[in-house]
């Protein structure tokens, strides 16, 4: 009856035969296949702050972290146990209740958005006919915890950090949402697996149709690169004028929870960008469809944005604000009206 | 269509309670400090005493940047339906959605021409 039931089925074809009956219900499957799904999500984050850290090490001629563990690679494990055994400071006249809310908020809001995003064709928690509103939506939520940070923290670099956060995130929503529009025109679905299964058929959404899926992908790129406030557009915690920004108050987990948090994102971002664009799961020239080329394609956007965050400078407020303004949001409604003519006159469909 | 919107429902529930045992593990695992210095409480500011309130008042770009920001995002609200209709509409379609964006497009200019987005 339904596409979810069916991936659950392909998904339980490939288990040992006594197959659990709990697999077999779609809410069973939820929570195994999101386990799984979350499971892998969070350890490529963690470990990929080791790798981040190595990495700027070599850029910088330094050696990074190596100290714990072979080639430093138990780093995140004795992180996290850092930050678990620290105490949890509530400053002095700050809102208690909200300020507890915000990290887990954070964490939440961005772990939900994995609900829908395909590693392969049945390697996926639930197919929705509306994934990409799902996305869209909780990403979009993600402000309000930022926010609530910085208000909730009685502390003006936070309260200047999070108006930064706000302002930037909703600009870079614009962008974010007309280029995300792109491959929905041009498949004709909301449904994030439709879209892959279309770019199966017809090659990747990057390169045809030629002008609005390049261009559409730089800009969804670029501004998911500024919704997840990484460098060159991490305004929000410039160090150098807002110490930490949101986090300045926060320490121990409470804290921990916000790195984190910007590493899952900035990782299902790039999840997202290869599956709406680059073919998800599909290989290019027709090989072999698998989960190996989602995670391989997913990497390597993670891997570019690292790769800018130590080679570019980090913008100024107004520069990020015209960038956005002036320069996206009519290049993005350009490229879907592209891709409106290119269905209607060239795809042959009226 | 509950079959389709259940297993995301129940990965709602994982993914808040990853979040949850986070911050619990956090509270059962820290250290308490034997002594109670009241002046950690302070909110950071450069290691100055803090002064006057937090609640400061703001640029109003941040109000006309949002006001744009609603005036676009109602408007994606509209593209979206037009995006999964295009092909059973075809060029009836294009021709009304170039004419509401050709709309939308002069607010736009208009918004820049004022300076609204001008931050100096």
């Amino acid at each position: 009856m339904t596409v979810a039931s069916n991936a659950s089925n392909s998904f339980i074809m490939s288990l040992p035969s006594p197959v659990p009956e709990i697999l077999t219900h779609p809410v069973g499957h939820g929570l195994v296949m999101g386990t799984i799904i979350l499971t892998f999500f969070m350890l490529i984050s963690a470990w990929s702050i080791w790798f981040e850290r190595r990495f700027a090490g070599r850029m910088q001629s330094r050696v990074g972290p190596n100290v714990v563990g072979p080639a430093g690679l138990l780093q995140p494990i004795a992180d996290a146990i850092k930050l678990l055994r620290k105490e949890n400071l509530v400053p002095s006249g700050a809102d208690k209740v909200l300020f507890w809310l915000s990290p887990p908020m954070t964490l939440f809001f961005t772990l939900a958005t994995l609900a829908v995003i395909p590693l392969s064709e049945d390697l996926l928690v639930a197919e929705l006919d509306i994934g990409l509103l799902w996305v869209l939506a909780f990403s979009g939520l993600l402000l309000f915890p930022t926010w609530i940070a910085g208000w909730a923290s009685n502390n003006k670099y936070t309260l200047f950090a999070s108006m930064r956060a706000v302002a930037q995130g909703i600009s870079y929503e614009i962008p974010l949402l007309f280029s995300a529009i792109v491959p929905v025109v041009v498949v004709g679905s909301l449904s994030i697996s439709d879209i892959v299964r279309y770019q199966g058929e017809h090659g990747w959404l990057l390169f045809w149709p030629l002008g609005p899926g390049a261009l559409g992908f730089l800009i969804f790129f670029v501004a998911s690169l500024a919704e997840a406030n990484r460098i060159p557009f991490d305004v929000p915690e410039a160090e150098s004028e807002l110490v930490a920004g949101v986090t300045v108050e926060y320490s121990g987990m409470m804290y921990g929870l916000f790195p984190m948090t910007e590493y899952v994102h900035t990782l299902i971002t790039s999840a997202l960008a290869s599956a709406l664009f680059l073919g998800g799961w599909y290989g290019p020239f027709g090989w072999a469809p698998g989960v190996h080329w989602m995670v391989g394609k997913t990497l390597f956007l993670f891997f570019v944005i690292f790769w800018a965050r130590w080679s570019l400078v980090r913008f100024r407020s107004d520069q990020l604000m015209r960038l956005c303004w002036v320069w996206l949001v009519p290049l993005s409604l350009l490229c879907v009206c592209g891709a409106a003519l290119w269905v209607v006159y060239v795809g042959g469909v009226a | 269509m509950t079959q389709q919107w259940l297993p995301a429902f129940a990965y709602l529930a994982i993914a808040a309670s990853a979040s949850a045992i986070m911050i619990i593990a956090g509270l059962i695992l820290r250290v308490k400090a034997k002594v109670d210095e009241p002046s950690k409480y302070d909110t950071y500011e450069c290691g100055e005493e803090p002064d006057g309130n937090t609640w400061i008042r703001f640029h109003p770009r941040y109000y006309v940047v949002a006001l744009v920001f609603v005036l676009f995002d109602a408007e994606a609200a509209f593209v979206l339906p037009w995006a999964l209709n295009l092909r059973e509409l075809g060029q009836f379609a294009i021709l009304e959605m170039f004419l509401f964006l050709a709309v939308l497009m002069v607010g736009w200019l208009y918004a820049v021409r004022k300076g609204a987005i001008q931050w100096q």
